[in-house]
């Protein structure tokens, strides 16, 4: 038994914390089970099921805290676990950072559990599989995919009378699809909480149909280009301007986020002023879990308005330290769009790459959050409106920054990896180098 | 059962930070961390059900792997310590050929009942997955080598080192980085112990002790007047070796250009941190690169990160063959250039080896995850490509009988799937100094230290800097620059290969958390080499106006 109702794990994490005599305890219960499936040279590869519960218990005496986990719940080893949290508090060196877990709190409800997702069976897997490698050999392609899904809980229950809890499901997908005779390939993902919104073939098709359109990729040269990201492509790249919002790096003067003379950048205009992101842990195509690890609860933040910083997220320790409000760090991040669709912003472009995905993407300078990477699986050049013809991949060396500073259009949102992104028209992105690789 | 989680933190820099690290298992008490574990004669009787219970239930193959991982991390940060995590996973993966096909399963129910459970389980999925097979697993053949033991040749188990130690000397190098100018500093030391027991059908009862240890720190200098700030890494390698690691011995120690110390059997860490906090400094006010052609001077524990981009993951078989395409990706070093056998990989000065057996590596180990005794081999000889990586199952495909000795897995609940063993360029013959490979450098880079990496999905095109960049004009060393990165394609890169040091300058380098597959495993490993000069490559300067 892995997945427990509301009831169940109050009452056994009630039970745990009868044990307890530290200044504090706090106990979180979670469990799930998960499976997936690989396919590669088109024919299943690996598949697996895996359950696992845990609980984690961490008392403290003062600033010294000790953590322990297990995964039995019958009174003896919610005796042991307690205790032995203990005994590794009274161990520990103080903990300067520490912070005593939190009184009760509200949360609201965010639908983040399915239960189709849930039910999802070794037979579903295995026809996702299908759904991928029929139509790939009936044209002349390789298909390469993973597909897993997961359906958990989390909870936690604290000495000062928290109690939260929070059931989810969820599945992602990426295929590669490779022509038999390596010149093309093409790739997509999905992710849902809801299975019943995944479309297999239609995902799969997508990748077919960009391994047989970008063969014969012509080299162009590396400059820089007006340029159609695919959500797929920029969440990258913003995933890692996202993790910059961070105060205490800020105020510490190690961030993109820090500012001339010290402080940081809360307040100030950063990028161009259509770009508007906030994260919402209640909207319902990238619903989130309504509390953090320590029980804090997420409401909908605003981080960039009207391309100007409005939050920064603080720990609790931080803003404890700065006499503000904490501001968790969000689990999803919502990019406002537009109305274009991909076809729309294909049309009005005159000259420009429309860009599938971007690979191996490293930073290469923390100050300007510059990075590097590749494109990858379908880059194609956009002349009077159409994609003209495939080109070979190219190398970038772009930060977000710049890239939302130089933003063009927005199109219609997307979900990818548990965000909401839209299209995006840039100019003069940044192509240092050609590759090879198909 | 399966229990992963992962923690985050700033102790490794800026380039591994996107990457969560993970641990696996449940916390105890270091004093555990001791505990010898089930005796070599239970673990044999328990591996023997697993395998008699395949058998019976038709299994043309089994192997069973009882493996105890231990983990000890310890975190710092300027003057504090930031968790200390010690943990323990304990259990049985067994593989079995049912049908023509793999079939695996893992229990933490170590026991006769538990572990027949888990045979059968295995069985029941090699015989589903057999009717969407294509093709039977062919195995290569592997001796038997009856009752076997190897250990990691260590000197003081970093197990047995009270943590408190260890915390002092992570908190002496934090306050000294933090004396000689250092804003911030993070430091952290990853110690892991593997304990594998492997017993298979083909006669074979492998009981082995692994060992590994990882010190980093990254020291952050700032200037807020500018609002400038520099990060600079640790130089320290992951090791296939015990607490020794880090006793300072001058003996092990190179005077690399410019200055700065370098390490090779041993590490001194409070040096290093001091070290680190004077060239962040001196990063500050460096003048950035003119980009250009420049001859590039590579230190090896910069270079070793190129190796394992640019020659050890695309000289994988199962990337070359398709298996990781939807992830990682293929490779350039398709089946052609093998069979066509004068692929010029580089010029004939390079000679790539692979090795399971060097001594204080990550990837030593006596014998593979499938009972393979580790050995060397070469992979690209003066210059030509000669060899893949490969394990039991995929030579045949390459038209060789004996598996090369590279199958891992990260646990006992994860299946073992051919992993990079340590990959390595062979030291230059003539005996040449580190001031040897820059005084004939009219306009060149010295790069030490690992930076930003990244490679495409075929392993063409990449892009490195370092940690500590100096410009060289003339023959000498003219001072620290900023921004420069070099871009290049493996093929032409290898053959810009111009001079090697001799083996006195030879060191490793080592990557400790290394992911591959889907789901994602983890596997260490470590590339060696000396310094090494590379003529006219191409260098950008990557900074930026914002």
């Amino acid at each position: 038994m892995s997945i427990y109702s509301k009831d169940e794990a109050k009452e056994i994490m009630s039970r745990a914390l009868k044990f307890s005599s530290a200044d504090g305890c706090e106990i979180s219960l979670s469990g799930n089970i998960s499976g997936n499936i690989r396919y590669a040279r088109n024919t299943v590869s690996t598949a697996g099921v895996n359950s696992n519960q845990n609980m984690t218990v961490q008392s403290n005496f003062g600033k010294k805290v000790g953590v322990a986990t297990i995964d039995e719940f019958d009174d003896a080893s919610l005796e042991k676990v307690v205790k032995r949290a203990e005994e590794l508090a009274k161990l520990s060196p103080e903990s300067p950072e520490f912070m005593p877990p939190l009184g009760p709190q509200t949360y609201e409800e965010s639908k983040t559990a399915i239960q189709k997702t849930a039910e999802i069976t070794p037979e579903f897997r295995a026809e996702v599989a299908a759904s991928s490698i029929n139509p790939a050999k009936k044209n002349g392609i390789t298909a390469a995919g993973f597909f897993d899904d997961y359906s958990g809980f989390n909870s936690m229950m604290n000495s000062n009378g928290l109690f939260a809890f929070n059931k989810n499901t969820g599945m992602n997908f990426t295929v590669t699809m490779r022509t038999d005779d390596g010149t093309g390939s093409g790739w997509s993902t999905r992710d849902y909480n809801d299975v019943s919104m995944f479309d297999a073939a239609e995902a799969s098709q997508i990748a077919i149909d960009k391994a047989l359109m970008s063969r014969e990729a012509k080299a162009i040269e590396p400059g820089k280009y007006t340029v159609i990201l695919e959500p797929a492509a920029s969440i990258g790249l913003l995933g890692n301007m996202f993790r910059s919002f961070n105060a205490r790096s800020a105020d510490e003067g190690r961030s993109f986020m820090a500012k001339e003379g010290g402080g940081n950048k809360l307040g100030e205009r950063i990028v161009d002023e259509r770009v508007n992101v906030y994260s919402d842990p209640f909207n319902e195509i990238v619903p989130t879990s309504t509390w953090t690890g320590d029980g804090f609860p997420r409401k909908k933040i605003d981080w960039l308005e009207n391309g100007v910083v409005k939050n920064l997220s603080y720990s609790r320790f931080w803003a404890d330290k700065k006499g503000v409000d904490p501001v968790p760090f969000p689990r999803n991040a919502i990019m406002e769009g537009g109305d274009a669709s991909l076809e729309d912003l294909i049309k009005d472009t005159k000259k420009g790459i429309l860009v599938t995905r971007l690979w191996y993407i490293r930073g290469v300078d923390p100050q300007t959050l510059l990075y590097t990477g590749l494109t990858r699986d379908g880059t194609f050049y956009i002349e009077n409106g159409k994609i003209k013809h495939p080109i070979k991949n190219f190398r970038f060396n772009e930060s977000p920054i710049i890239m939302l500073n130089n933003l063009e259009t927005l199109g219609k949102q997307v979900r990818i990896d548990g965000n909401l992104i839209p299209y995006m028209k840039i100019r003069d992105f940044t192509f240092t180098s050609l590759s090879d690789a198909v | 059962m399966k229990r992963r989680n992962f923690i985050h933190t700033a102790a490794l820099g800026a380039g591994l930070l996107a990457a969560p690290i993970p641990i696996f298992g449940k916390n105890i008490f270091v004093e555990e961390l001791l505990n010898p574990g089930m005796d070599v004669a239970t673990k044999k009787a328990l591996a023997d059900v697993a395998l008699n219970t395949a058998r019976g239930l038709g299994a043309t193959y089994a192997d069973a792997r009882i493996g105890r991982y231990l983990n000890q991390y310890v975190f710092t940060r300027e003057k504090m310590v930031q968790n200390t995590v010690n943990t323990e996973s304990f259990g049985i993966g067994i593989r079995v050929i049912a049908n023509g096909t793999w079939g695996f399963a893992s229990t933490n129910d170590v026991t006769p009942d538990g572990i027949k459970k888990a045979t059968e389980l295995a069985i029941s999925v090699a015989k589903a997955n057999s009717k969407i097979q294509t093709d039977d697993v062919v195995l290569a053949p592997v001796q038997g080598y009856g009752d076997v033991s190897w250990k990691t040749p260590i000197e003081k188990s970093s197990m047995s080192v009270p943590v408190s130690e260890k915390v002092d000397l992570l908190l002496e190098a934090n306050a000294r980085a933090l004396e000689n100018g250092a804003d911030y500093i993070s430091s952290a030391l990853f110690s892991v112990n593997e304990q594998k027991y492997f017993a298979s059908t083909e006669g074979s009862y492998i009981d082995q002790d692994v060992h590994r240890i990882w010190p980093t720190l990254n020291v952050t200098a700032i200037d807020k007047a500018s609002g400038k700030f520099k990060n600079r890494q640790g130089l320290a390698a992951p090791m296939g070796m015990g607490y020794e690691y880090l006793i300072p011995d001058k003996s092990e120690e190179i005077m690399g250009a410019g200055g700065v110390v370098l390490y090779r059997n041993r590490y001194d860490i409070v040096a290093d941190a001091i070290a680190s906090a004077k060239q962040a400094k001196e990063m500050l006010t460096a003048k950035s690169v003119e980009a250009g052609k420049y001859d590039l001077v590579l230190e090896p524990n910069h270079l070793g990160l190129t190796i394992h981009e640019s020659v050890g993951h695309p000289l994988e078989l199962d990337r070359v063959l398709g298996y990781e395409a939807n992830y990682a990706g293929t490779s350039f070093a398709t089946l052609d250039k093998l069979e066509a056998g004068d692929f010029n990989y580089g010029n004939e000065l390079v000679n790539l080896v692979a090795d399971k057996t060097q001594p204080h590596s990550l990837g030593a180990v006596g014998y593979d995850d499938e009972g393979v005794k580790c050995k060397k081999w070469d992979l690209v000889r003066n210059g030509t490509l000669v060899n893949y990586q490969a394990i039991r199952d995929q030579v045949h495909m390459i038209g060789q009988n004996e598996s090369h000795g590279c199958c891992y897995s990260q646990s006992w609940n994860d299946v073992q799937f051919q992993r990079m063993p340590n990959v390595s360029l062979e030291p230059g013959k003539e005996k040449y100094s580190i001031n040897d490979m820059i005084k004939d450098v009219e306009k060149g880079i010295y790069l030490v230290g690992r930076g930003s990496y990244s490679i495409d999905q075929q392993r063409y095109n990449f892009q490195f800097g370092g940690t500590l960049t100096y410009e060289i004009k003339n023959g000498e060393i003219t001072g620290m620059v900023n921004d420069a990165a070099y871009q290049s394609n493996t093929q032409e890169f290898w053959n810009s290969c111009a001079k090697i040091c001799d083996k006195d300058d030879y060191r490793i380098f080592g990557s400790f958390f290394d992911g591959k597959g889907q789901p994602s495993q983890v596997s260490a490993v470590s590339h060696g080499c000396s310094t090494t000069r590379f003529n006219g490559v191409n260098v950008i300067n990557t900074g930026r106006n914002i």
